[in-house]
């Protein structure tokens, strides 16, 4: 991906997780477009925030053809029903064509689904497990990843 | 069969138990603990206290070995998950889902998952119904590519008192039976339709209406 090149990021869910990526891509001079079902939600968003938002259900897809999501390089899901990131992942991933989509995951079981779906996830449970684990245990971490082939 | 039910309700019980009266083995998930306890007492069917996305409490309901999955929560994307999670990762080759918002039909079949949309059934029965007050039922059959429709002639249609052979139906089109004062009638070429007379008609989506118009005289719209 060439840096030059604006993407079109388009983030489900504007809770702290959405807001605080739509904040960052937009300063980042990415065209970012935030959905959520909830007016209050969208509120979060800063003055410096320059992106587009939208008021609507996601998991319609009347809704995601309003924000343009074919034309998107990247869709984030930050909501916090598991189910509803699913529908949303798969509808962009695999019915708009849209070639990066990332999903939040709140359960690590259900990782495996998600990568059988096509969908990138980003587990904050793991990601802090993993740290912490690193910082007090280091060798239990480079054991564990030694296992692995 | 083998059929797994995930949802609750009135719908979820009344589904269990139209499948149990056929004979079907039937294991329900549901969410509400009170509930489960209410339906296990009143069918023969196994009830699994759990949430239906929860690919352990889907193993322990038997999905390896279901044949059927339904999933009719009401919410469209828990249906989805849990219809591609039996799909996916058990292998149960029948699953359907139940989708509100009846765009998920289509949205549904392309992941892999069957769907019905009741908005879109029900909708469509009520249009037919206020564009054709003659009609009693209309049936879609086989995924909505035909229709099996029943129809009372009244004195406005163009069909009364002529034969069978001579009722400008276009193609693709029949009249299946004819219910005459409650006797069942299979019509030939000679058959003379009757004002009164119960028709059960056969058409496919795009030759709908003008069967109708043809039946009825008048359009749908």
């Amino acid at each position: 991906m060439s840096e030059a090149k604006q993407l079109y990021v388009v983030i489900v869910g504007c809770g702290r997780l959405g807001s605080y990526l739509a904040e960052r891509l937009s300063q980042g001079r990415q065209r970012v477009m935030v959905i959520d079902t909830d007016a209050d939600a969208l509120g979060r968003l800063s003055l410096e925030y320059s992106g587009f938002q939208l008021e609507g259900d996601a998991s319609e897809l009347a809704v995601l053809t309003e924000a343009n999501v074919a034309e998107a390089d990247v869709l984030i899901v930050t909501t916090h029903r598991q189910n509803t990131n699913l529908l949303v992942g798969q509808i962009a991933k695999k019915l708009l064509g849209v070639p990066r989509v990332i999903a939040r995951v709140s359960d690590i079981q259900r990782e495996d689904i998600y990568r059988e779906l096509g969908i990138d996830t980003v587990c904050a449970v793991s990601m802090l497990g993993d740290a912490i684990l690193g910082d007090i245990l280091p060798s239990v971490v480079a054991a564990e990843e030694g296992d692995e082939p | 069969m083998n059929i797994i039910v995930v949802g609750g309700g009135r719908l979820g019980y009344f589904v269990c138990r139209s499948f149990v009266d056929k004979g079907h083995h039937v294991t329900l998930i549901n969410r509400d603990e009170a509930e489960c306890a209410r339906i296990a007492r009143r069918l023969t069917a196994t009830v699994v206290f759990g949430d239906g996305g929860d690919p352990q409490i889907l193993a322990d309901a038997g999905a390896p070995i279901a044949d059927v999955m339904v999933a009719i929560t009401n919410n469209d994307e828990d249906n989805l998950v849990i219809c591609q999670l039996a799909g996916l990762q058990f292998g149960v080759l029948q699953t359907v889902a139940l989708v509100t918002d009846p765009d998920h039909e289509e949205v549904f079949r392309n992941l892999g998952v069957t769907a019905v949309s009741t908005t879109r059934i029900l909708s469509g029965l009520i249009e037919q119904m206020v564009a054709f007050e003659e009609i009693m039922e209309l049936m879609p059959v086989g995924e909505g590519k035909v229709n099996v429709t029943n129809v009372v002639l009244s004195e406005k249609s163009p069909i009364i008192d002529i034969q069978l052979s001579d009722v400008p139906l276009p193609r693709d089109s029949l009249i299946a039976c004819v219910l005459r004062a409650g006797q069942p009638i299979v019509p030939t070429g000679t058959t003379v339709l009757r004002r009164e007379d119960r028709v059960i008609a056969i058409s496919l989506p795009e030759n709908h209406n003008q069967v109708l118009k043809t039946l009825t005289g008048h359009a749908g719209e």
